[in-house]
């Protein structure tokens, strides 16, 4: 920034908007996130209420979980693991999430003030971007982004689900139906949306005109990834609404109205 | 709507040294800034460097930081402050600066001239290039570009650390690889030169980490993280990260 030759202006930026305001939201609306999954998921209780479990124990991977009839149950793991299986599972959509290229300039800004806003000065005094490890690593987002397909999927069987009553009698329908309805077409529309999609679907082609499937499946996948941001904020809190249901019908707090 | 009298803070200076100059200019309905330096070098300080051209936001010439966010003069209508703000105008802080607002923008055709040109495919001749529009969309937007460099100056990765300015190439030319990778007759791969990986290996693609300041301040509206730094970042992983990829290119040959 006060390098030589350059205007001799010493402070650190000259902005008069409120443009903290954007990153300090930012890092609010994460940190509030990252606090409630984190009880949520070492909580290890609360999680199923029939015919309902909770999208951060799905699938559940340890001889520990509580047993789903017909829920997505697996003891992969068997009975060694000891503490709450939703660490399992939640390391890949945490994954996704964390490699992802929105969350990315959301954490970079909000957390780490590289930059803080544009035209702000950053407050480090040497930067690498992501030419090392560990920043390096962001390029496996591709991966994460193959994982986060195979939980989208359990998640659509867990919302299938929700179609039976607590006897898991099928052609039901209750309240938190709808709400995890909303949740799996905010998780879909989200993972869809990813720019690793885009570039998967059809966005590596140098020839569209070869290729008219593809090209449409991109145009598509672009339409959703220019709202990339606003869908991963809403997945994220969808998901996390979702979750609260299931703990607050599982604790108790009251019970699941039913429609039919 | 009449004209009211403004107050401004003009840098003034060379890399000798320099600071922000107060004046009071009159402001019309419908002016620009690039109007009311205009004026102050007509009224008040007739030495006042600027640099500009067409006026209608083309030709990238008048770019400056104007209360601190890097904006085209001609394209700034006063409108958008309010009448009793003071409004700041500095030259780009991420070059050189020459005198006033005026700055040295070389870094930038130095880093043009490190981008290799364009490949003319060896069957075809001049005029015999056919291409389908929806093989050249992508390339079109970044022909949008008028090189105001506002991208270049608002990037933190060269802004804040003028040390990677040897290493980094900046949005605007990280761009034209991504141009130039996308384009449907370009035959770089074939004469091998892979764009992709150079992209990360020699333009410095790495250290951009997609914060967007590039996207928010291109006046031409281009969508430069989105839609060619990120792609850009895809295609490297498709050739350094990706064994999939790299193992279906060695069993399936077949021009993508
Ligand atoms: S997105 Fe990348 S190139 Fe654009 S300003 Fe940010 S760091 Fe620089
Ligand atoms: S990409 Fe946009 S901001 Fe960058 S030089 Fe071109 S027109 Fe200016
Ligand atoms: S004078 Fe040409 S872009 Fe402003």
């Amino acid at each position: 920034m006060r390098a030589p030759g350059r205007a001799a202006i010493t402070v650190a930026h000259l902005r008069t908007d409120r443009w903290w305001l954007a990153p300090a939201g930012t890092a609010a609306g994460l940190l509030a996130f990252v606090v409630y999954s984190t009880w949520r998921a070492f909580a290890n209780a609360d999680y199923y209420a029939s015919p309902y479990v909770s999208p951060f124990y799905s699938p559940c991977l340890a001889h520990n979980c509580q047993s789903m009839r017909g829920g997505p149950n697996a003891d992969l793991f068997g009975s060694w693991w000891g503490i709450s299986p939703a660490i399992i599972i939640l390391v890949f959509p945490l994954g996704f999430r964390l490699t992802c290229y929105y969350y990315r300039k959301a954490y970079y800004r909000g957390f780490w003030a590289s930059p803080p806003a544009c035209a702000v000065a950053e407050p480090h005094r040497k930067y690498s971007g992501e030419t090392r490890f560990p920043l390096i690593l962001q390029n496996l987002h591709r991966y994460f982004f193959y994982a986060a397909l195979l939980v989208a999927g359990v998640l659509t069987y867990d919302t299938a689900l929700t179609f039976r009553d607590a006897h898991h009698a099928w052609g039901h329908m209750g309240l938190g139906t709808l709400v995890f309805l909303a949740n799996i077409a905010l998780i879909w529309a989200y993972t869809l949306s990813c720019h690793s999609c885009r570039h998967i679907v059809g966005g590596h082609l140098k020839h569209f005109s070869r290729h008219p499937v593809r090209y449409r499946a991109w145009r598509l996948v672009g339409r959703l990834n220019a709202r990339h941001m606003q869908l991963a904020w809403a997945s994220l809190l969808g998901v996390a609404l979702a979750d609260l249901y299931v703990f607050l019908l599982a604790s108790g707090v009251f019970d699941d109205p039913r429609f039919f | 709507m009449s004209g009211y009298e403004a107050r401004f803070r003009v840098w003034r200076g060379d890399e000798q040294g320099g600071g922000l100059r107060d004046f009071t200019v009159e402001v019309n309905e419908g002016e620009v800034v690039l109007d009311i330096v205009h004026r102050l070098q007509a009224t008040q300080a007739p030495d006042l460097a600027v640099r500009w051209n067409c006026k209608a936001g083309k030709c990238g010439s008048c770019s400056a930081e104007i209360n601190g966010r890097p904006r085209l003069m001609c394209m700034t209508r006063m409108s958008v402050f309010d009448r009793a703000e003071t409004v700041t105008i500095t030259p780009l802080r991420a070059f050189p600066v020459i005198r006033d607002l005026v700055t040295d923008v070389s870094f930038n055709y130095e880093k043009a001239r490190g981008i290799p040109a364009f490949v003319p495919p060896a069957e075809l001749a001049p005029g015999e290039y056919r291409m389908f529009q929806e093989d050249v969309d992508r390339s079109q937007e970044f022909r949008k570009c008028i090189e105001c460099f506002l991208c270049q100056d608002t990037c933190h990765v060269v802004r804040d650390h003028e040390e990677n300015k040897r290493a980094f190439a900046g949005p605007r030319f990280l761009m034209r690889v991504a141009e130039l990778d996308m384009h449907p007759l370009d035959a770089a791969e074939r004469s091998g030169l892979d764009r992709k990986r150079t992209a990360q290996e020699e333009h410095g693609l790495g250290y951009c980490n997609i914060t967007k300041c590039c996207t928010e301040v291109c006046p031409e509206g281009i969508r430069i993280t989105d839609n060619a730094l990120i792609p850009l970042k895809e295609r490297a992983v498709d050739r350094k990260y990706d064994p999939l990829v790299w193992l279906g290119s060695k069993i399936r040959r077949r021009p993508s």
